[in-house]
């Protein structure tokens, strides 16, 4: 074994890596389903619905499992949520629906919303049902850019409403980061992919991969070729260190190695360091971290400069974390990557706690993650340098429907401002979508 | 340690729990691991005449579940014992012989003919168990062939099958009373003028359980048909419980003890029929939902509740709470009471607002404070029925507090609203 640099594929059977990125929570059957609805109160003016992005009757769905009317269910939930399934399976609940369960207040137990959301939506997904019906043709084109839940939820919600759709995606899969960035065991086998195809079955909707805006098409031809345009390519960039030897082997950007395990069908060909350390303190530090050690990781160290109550992943995202066997230090930042032969070799920190510049350690690691926040990329929205539609602090401006600057062009997701989680992405583009229907009507 | 002991109709056993007559107590297998695991008595599975043994159905059971709690209500289509006369009579024999201190009774179902009563009465009495009680209240099965409840619902022929037995046996007789009348009165008074030692209620009611939607027939199904069938478990609790009063406070049956039986699952609900004057109580469902270890809290949990309130024994709570049982002309109509929320318990659910407001008296205002949720009693509105108390999934978090209003006890034949009301004086 190599003291340095010792990155390497196929540290586990075949079995662990099968198992480590299954399903982290198995889903409920009918059973459970009904002992936890039960829970449910059902309550008046439901603290959990108002505490729902895009505003799912919460007590009317898990009423409806309770009745064994789970098709019901099911619509109740997509019709405010197309992407029912994959919130069901990524939402941060402790912070949404399940923080505001009246049951939390009750018992510091909140009715498993996120759990009742799945069983209701993997039913009817199972069963290949199409529950909706497209209004009657409107005449009007929409382009959507980007596939991910912004761009896929106003996309459905446009052709639900009449209007024919053209999305524009630069990757060659739909999905966004549901596809591409969320962790592995959160939405294991193709989960996003049938997701997808469930959006797309409705009908109505043109998917064109391998289209990326400002490289094959620019926002000047979507405009004049549809008569709305709703931009959701989520954020493309991401912070760099500001350190020397940022290039050495072993430094990673986590969000594009994620982006590869994702993608990778076998996960045994992925390389990973034996010790691993990840910079950050958001859900993506948490996100890499663990899966790091689901790659056969020995050593994981998340850094993070702040303290608990300061990181952006919720705290319930960091027991999980080291439950896994990540370790996680705060009050340090990074001061120095040290190479050897153009490997990595260890990483120097800084104490950041109060009492002025501290003291410095060095933790001596194989490979080391990148997770200290994405950025919009404004080029592709961008003419000769310059943005053709207004920003704000470094994202795309939008006012309270979503409407940009310009007159027919709506925004969403990642790419504006709010907070960035699947489920605010798909309220953000059914929210444009009635906005852009009612202009196209009016119009 | 209060004393548990029970003397029923001149029957001893060591706790008032006894096993009813049901599968639980359909052979000595049964009953002795009853026995040990501490049970005071068994009501033994009801024999028939001798000769051939009725037959069962594959399926026997259905149940009712509420909210995922299973077996809320049950219901069965089972007929009296399926074993052969002899068989039961050696271990019924044998089971007392081991068991002296047990109360051991015998359920009896035979045709209404005073020849059959009198035959299987010498034989049963040869086994030396403690009595026997007259099943007059199967609803299914037997009573097609003019047994169980078809003798229950005729006051006339409990009383003439009662005296027959008592004539022909010096066993203790307990009757056993079908809750599928109108009025349980007529039964219960009939047995006592029959010469009953006793009664004990109620057998089962008649019931559909459900109805398979798939099949299109009554559950259980038997092979694509259903029927009609006996009804018992914690849902039926409030249906025996009134039954039981109502003979407890009946003049003509004064004295008469009264065996309490249907939905008794935990001590609590032994103890609220032992308040409404039943004497000892009998289980049958709760054992088939949970086994015979159940007998551990109701022996125990019985016991800490006496010592607790200060009762040395069980006659000084059977029937306490008789007295208190009225008709509801003559309850207090001066007496005001409001609900009152508890805002530190409340959770914000809003299950009191909505039922006061579509149901009610529109009297829990919604409101937001800050935008916090707010629930709040108008005084002036509430009409003080409880229905937010019920609906509040926090215990203790709604109470309804007495409100003085200065006025003298004053019932409906009094009241002035009544047409027909008594001079006040
Ligand atoms: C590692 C990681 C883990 C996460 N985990 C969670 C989680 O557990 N729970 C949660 O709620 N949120 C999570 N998030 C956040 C969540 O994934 C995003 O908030 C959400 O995907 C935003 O949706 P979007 O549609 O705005 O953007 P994206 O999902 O990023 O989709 C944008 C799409 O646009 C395409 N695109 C980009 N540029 C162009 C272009 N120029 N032309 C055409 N197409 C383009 C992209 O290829 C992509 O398909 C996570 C994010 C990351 C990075
Ligand atoms: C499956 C089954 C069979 C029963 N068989 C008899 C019987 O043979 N004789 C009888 O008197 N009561 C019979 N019963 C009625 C019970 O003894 C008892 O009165 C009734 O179930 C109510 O009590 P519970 O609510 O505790 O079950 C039977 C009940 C059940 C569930
Ligand atoms: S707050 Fe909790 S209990 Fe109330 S409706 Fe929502 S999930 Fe049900
Ligand atoms: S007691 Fe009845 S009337 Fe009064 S607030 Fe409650 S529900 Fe309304
Ligand atoms: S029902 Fe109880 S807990 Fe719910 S809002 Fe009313 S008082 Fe509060």
């Amino acid at each position: 074994m190599p003291d340095i640099g010792d990155i390497a594929a196929n540290r586990l059977s075949a079995d662990q890596y099968q198992r480590n990125f299954d399903d982290i929570e198995a889903p409920l059957d009918r059973k459970r389903a009904l002992v936890e609805a039960s829970r449910c109160y059902f309550c008046h003016d439901a603290p959990c619905l108002e505490a729902c992005p895009t505003g799912i009757d919460i007590p009317g769905f898990i009423r409806k499992i309770a009745t064994d009317n789970v098709k019901g269910s099911a619509v109740t939930i997509l019709e405010e949520n197309i992407m029912g399934g994959a919130c069901a399976r990524v939402c941060p609940t402790e912070i949404l629906c399940e923080q505001a369960c009246v049951r939390t207040a009750q018992e510091g137990k909140p009715v498993n919303i996120g759990a009742l959301q799945r069983y209701a939506t993997d039913w009817l997904l199972d069963r290949g049902i199409q529950p909706f019906q497209r209004a009657k043709s409107s005449g009007k084109t929409v382009a959507v850019v980007g596939a991910g839940p912004a761009g896929l939820a106003c996309a459905h919600r446009l052709a639900l409403l009449g209007h024919a759709v053209t999305v524009f995606e630069a990757r060659p899969k739909a999905g966004g980061l549901n596809e591409h960035g969320v962790a592995a065991y959160k939405v294991p086998h193709d989960f996003a992919q049938r997701e997808v195809g469930f959006i797309l079955s409705l009908g109505g909707i043109e998917l064109r991969t391998g289209q990326a805006l400002g490289r094959d098409v620019t926002l000047a031809q979507l405009r004049r070729d549809h008569d709305a345009v709703f931009i959701g390519t989520g954020l493309g960039g991401v912070n760099a260190l500001q350190l020397d030897n940022e290039a050495l082997a072993g430094v990673e950007d986590a969000v594009a190695y994620i982006e590869r395990l994702r993608q990778a069908d076998d996960k045994s060909a992925l390389s990973i360091g034996r010790r691993v350390v990840v910079i950050g303190g958001g859900n993506t530090a948490i996100d890499i971290a663990v899966q790091a050690r689901r790659l056969g990781a020995e050593d994981v160290t998340i850094v993070y400069r702040r303290g608990p109550q300061n990181m952006g992943a919720t705290g319930h995202e960091q027991d999980f974390a080291q439950t896994n066997g990540v370790r996680i230090r705060h009050w340090a930042r990074p001061v120095r990557l040290i190479g050897d032969s153009g490997r990595l070799a260890a990483a120097e920190f800084e104490s950041t706690a109060a009492g002025g510049p501290g003291r410095r350690f060095t933790l001596e690691t194989d490979m080391l993650f990148k997770a200290i926040g994405q950025v919009f990329v404004a080029a592709p929205v961008s003419e000769g340098g310059q943005a053709l539609l207004e920003l704000q602090a470094g994202r795309i401006a939008v006012d309270a429907e979503g409407r940009t600057s310009l007159p027919d062009v709506w925004a969403g997701g990642d790419c504006v401002a709010g907070p960035d989680l699947t489920v605010s992405a798909v309220q953000d583009g059914k929210r444009a979508a009635h906005a852009i229907d009612r202009y196209l009507r009016n119009a | 340690m209060a004393d548990l002991r029970c003397t029923f109709a001149g029957i001893k056993s060591p706790n008032p729990f006894w096993l009813a007559s049901a599968p639980p107590t359909d052979k000595e297998y049964n009953v002795v691991r009853a026995f040990k695991a501490g049970w005071g008595g068994a009501v033994w599975k009801t024999l028939g005449e001798a000769g051939p043994p009725v037959v069962n159905t594959a399926s026997r059971y259905g149940t009712l579940e509420v909210n995922g709690q299973r077996m809320v209500g049950f219901n069965n289509i089972e007929l009296i014992t399926d074993r052969p006369l002899e068989v039961n009579l050696r271990e019924i024999k044998q089971v007392k012989r081991d068991w002296p201190d047990r109360a051991l009774i015998v359920s009896l179902m035979v045709p209404c003919v005073e020849e059959s009563w009198k035959s299987i009465l010498a034989t049963v009495e040869d086994t030396a168990c403690d009595g026997v009680e007259l099943n007059f209240g199967c609803p299914h099965g037997m009573s097609e062939r003019g047994m169980g409840a078809a003798v229950g619902q005729v006051p006339e022929y409990i009383e003439m099958v009662t005296r027959w037995c008592k004539q022909h046996t010096r066993m203790p007789v307990l009757v056993k009373l079908t809750p599928n009348v109108t009025n349980i009165l007529g039964p219960a008074r009939a047995a006592r003028q029959g010469g009953a030692d006793a009664v004990s209620l109620i057998n089962t009611v008649n019931s559909i359980i459900a109805v398979d939607l798939d099949a299109m027939a009554p559950a259980p199904t038997v092979d694509g048909k259903g029927t009609h069938g006996g009804y018992c478990g914690p849902a039926v609790k409030p249906i025996a419980l009134h039954m039981v009063a109502e003979i407890a406070r009946d003049p003509h049956c004064a004295g008469l003890p009264i065996s309490g039986i249907g939905g008794i699952a935990t001590w609590r609900d032994a103890a609220e029929f032992l308040a409404l004057g039943a004497g000892s109580v009998q289980v049958c469902t709760a054992a088939m939902h949970y086994g015979f270890k159940i007998i551990d809290d109701l022996v125990d949990g019985l016991g800490n509740w006496l010592d607790e309130k200060g009762y040395a024994d069980l006659p000084a709570v059977v029937g306490r709470a008789v007295p208190n049982v009225t008709d509801w002309q003559y309850l207090n109509l001066n007496h005001r009471i409001v609900a009152r929320i508890d805002q530190d318990r409340c959770i914000k659910c809003g299950l009191c607002h909505i039922a006061c407001e579509d149901t009610s008296h529109q009297a829990v205002a919604a409101t937001r404070i800050d935008g916090e949720r707010h629930y709040e009693v108008i005084d002036a509105e509430c009409v003080g029925c409880n229905l937010c108390m019920h609906a509040c999934p926090v215990t203790g978090c709604i109470s309804m507090v007495e409100v003085e209003t200065g006025k003298p006890y004053l019932n409906w034949t009094q009241h002035p609203n009544n047409p027909m009301r008594q001079a006040a004086e």
